[in-house]
């Protein structure tokens, strides 16, 4: 009956668990950026084809990646939380929408950037595009659908059932408008595609490893401050606001509630 | 019949109860009483499976009610405070649909009688919208007249009854008990029906 | 006493469609939307007959769409203001066949409608007879989507504030597929070639989203009555 696999499932466990954590994912991520900018932006070579505008890539794709697989892990989480009723995977979906919605409209950004000098149109209904668009709906989707939702253990439900029927849909949707896209166009230039050096693939892999660093540092804090605000009344938060006043280090906690009462 | 152990349940994150044990035997009544807000309807709709606990088992006949399914809503008649009455319906037609709705199989005769015995014999044909509160509120309980389900669960049942209704409810409910079937009534009101098996007394929000 | 299993559905089923014979004018208000909104679009960009059939297609499926949108209240939202939806979740039958009663009906008054009301319509776009023929069956075939889809959507927002446009954000999306499956068949009609594909593409999503969309449907029900 006891698997200790869900001790740490327990809002007050993670907690705890996910504190250290942040420094080492944070440092980590501030670390592989700046390696990755440095091997795109000095490192590899300029472009033949498309001279120096390529070197978006190097923001564009590993975007596109994190608020694709972003929305994976939120599906994970959300039928964990279905299936188990554990508290921890509501709270977790929750802290990984904005973060992935954040990626989702960065790579429709710098993919209009990138459109601009080689399709020469800021956006053209390329079915990557159309695709990350409709993610990006999405997320908006979930986020709105929570907003609007009192009772947070109703809105963690809700949000996971949302997010189950979108992942679900995803392979539908991304199947359907490259169908789409092919009846009513050729195919068109793809950011990355072709052989590339070895150079460029690797500054964009490690910038996709930034990308996950900085996603899991962010949302593990964000899920803390989630579960300040959640379990504000139940005795362990206020055992652990005593502690930390006393300690004369209040100000981690107060600055979270504060971040997250909005 | 009916067993609770350790049952709690929460809104949003306000604890209403916890730690809540009974058991209400065949024949039983069970008068869940306590202040507004403190979670009578709550623990009638967790009964009802509507509402999931925070913690805690509900059993019907020895068996979890999560493992009996369907078959515990096939004994179960569970009346909230909304009255499930269409506007657009007549009083019969609300009534047939109802006992369609739970899956009791009725004929015209058996539906006359139950709105008789609610007292509403004459006007069977009067679509709900021009029905009183309380003349919604005696269709809904015909509706518990129609099968012979074991279960009630009643929120506020005689909310805008006039006396003479009251009076006739609790008689019914006296007769249901009496068959061996089993009543949780949330209420202000003190019922008091003919000799019930046993009566027990619940009042929520007591402590704390 | 005798248990029908079929006994809950189907009152159900019966119930809903006396209701709206009852009270017709909602449909109607529905089929007026479906009307006017495709009768902007010549206003808007201008009668050349050329124009209209080459964005007939878009238009009269987007039309459908929203229309569809328009009516997802009414396949919970009174049932749960008058306590109707506690009862049906109760009932001792899944509720996913309870909810696939309810679409039904929903389909027999919303999107049967508009699917034999928009050959009608497309007289105003000058359509060929062929296209049109492959639109009614296209939109008969995709309206159950909307229903099923647009039900989850209706069934999560139910009893929140804003709840009509919030539906429509959660849904939108989920009906891109059938909207390009459904539009694109006219469209290859329109442009001379088969549109098989299309329709057996779209015929496909139609029963998958029927297996599935009751049970999420049901499950989001029991989210919003806890």
């Amino acid at each position: 009956m006891a698997i200790h696999w869900f001790k740490y499932a327990s809002p007050a466990s993670f907690y705890g668990l996910a504190g250290p954590m942040i420094p080492w994912f944070a440092g980590a991520a501030v670390v592989t950026t700046l390696l990755g900018l440095y091997i795109g932006l000095v490192l590899a070579p300029t472009d033949f084809q498309q001279g120096d505008s390529y070197r978006i890539i190097y923001i564009h794709v590993p975007a596109a990646w994190m608020g694709m697989f972003t929305y994976l892990v939120m599906a994970g989480w959300a039928a964990a939380g279905l299936v188990f009723n554990t508290r921890l995977s509501g709270m977790m979906v929750q802290a990984l929408a904005p973060t992935g919605a954040l990626f989702t409209f960065i790579a429709l950004w710098t993919g209009a950037f990138w459109g601009r000098p080689t399709w020469g149109a800021y956006w053209v209904w390329d079915a990557r595009l159309t695709s990350t668009l409709i993610l990006l709906f999405l997320y908006i989707g979930y986020m709105a659908l929570r907003a609007s939702i009192d009772d947070p253990r109703r809105a963690d439900r809700a949000g996971a059932l949302l997010t189950l029927v979108g992942v679900v849909n995803i392979p539908i949707i991304y199947f359907s408008v490259k169908w789409w896209n092919t009846l009513h166009q050729g195919a068109s230039v793809k950011p990355g595609s072709s052989s590339m050096a070895t150079v460029m693939l690797t500054g964009m892999l490690v910038m996709a490893f930034a990308a996950w660093m900085y996603t899991i540092a962010i949302s593990l804090a964000r899920v803390r401050s989630i579960i300040v605000e959640r379990e504000q009344h139940s005795a362990w938060v206020g055992e652990l606001l005593v502690a930390e006043e006393t300690a004369g280090t209040s100000g981690d906690v107060q600055r979270s509630k504060g971040e997250t009462a909005r | 019949m009916l067993e609770v152990s350790a049952l709690a349940a929460a809104r949003g994150d306000r604890v209403l109860f916890a730690g809540l044990d009974f058991s209400v035997p065949a024949g039983g009544l069970l008068q869940v009483t306590g202040r507004n807000g403190t979670g009578k309807t709550t623990l009638l709709r967790v009964l009802a499976r509507l509402a999931r606990p925070e913690s805690g088992e509900v059993r019907w006949k020895g068996t979890p009610v999560d493992e009996l399914g369907d078959e515990y809503f096939a004994d179960l008649c569970y009346l909230g405070h909304a009255p499930a009455i269409k506007d657009d319906l007549t009083a019969r037609e609300n009534l047939a649909i109802s006992a369609g709705i739970a899956g009791v199989t009725v004929d015209a005769a058996a539906i006359g009688a139950a709105l008789a015995e609610v007292g509403l014999t004459g006007r069977e044909m009067l679509p709900g919208r021009v029905l009183s509160q309380g003349q919604r509120r005696r269709v809904a309980l015909a509706q518990l007249y129609l099968g012979s389900r074991k279960l009630w669960l009643l929120d506020e049942p005689l909310a805008a009854l006039d006396t003479e209704a009251a009076d006739a409810f609790i008689a019914r409910l006296g007769r249901h008990l009496h068959d061996g079937g089993v009543a949780v009534v949330a209420t202000h009101h003190a019922i008091e029906p003919a000799a019930p098996a046993t009566l027990h007394q619940l009042r929520l929000g007591g402590a704390r | 006493m005798s248990f029908n299993w079929c006994l809950t559905p189907i009152s159900v089923l019966r119930r809903d469609l006396l209701l709206t014979l009852r009270r017709p004018a909602e449909l109607m208000t529905t089929l007026f939307f479906f009307i006017i909104v495709v009768s902007l679009f010549p206003l808007g960009i201008g009668p050349q007959p050329e124009l209209l059939r080459e964005i007939a297609p878009g238009v009269l499926w987007v039309a459908a769409l929203l229309a569809s949108l328009l009516a997802l209240p009414r396949l919970f939202a009174a049932d749960h203001a008058d306590g109707t939806l506690e009862q049906l979740a109760l009932a001792p039958q899944p509720l996913s066949l309870i909810v696939f009663a309810k679409l039904v009906a929903h389909w027999l008054t919303t999107g049967l409608p508009l699917t034999l009301l928009a050959p009608l319509i497309a007289l105003q776009f000058d359509l060929p007879a062929s296209a049109t023929w492959v639109l009614v069956g296209s939109l008969a075939l995709g309206t159950p989507i909307f229903g099923a889809i647009g039900a989850v959507g209706a069934a999560l927002t139910l009893g929140l504030r804003g709840g009509g446009v919030l539906t429509a954000v959660l849904v939108l999306p989920l009906y891109i597929p059938a909207l390009i499956f459904g539009a694109g068949a006219v469209e290859a009609t329109l442009g001379g070639l088969d549109a098989g594909g299309h329709l057996s593409l779209l015929a496909a999503l139609t029963v998958f989203t029927l297996t599935f969309a009751p049970w999420a449907a049901a499950a989001a029900v029991r989210i919003s009555l806890d």
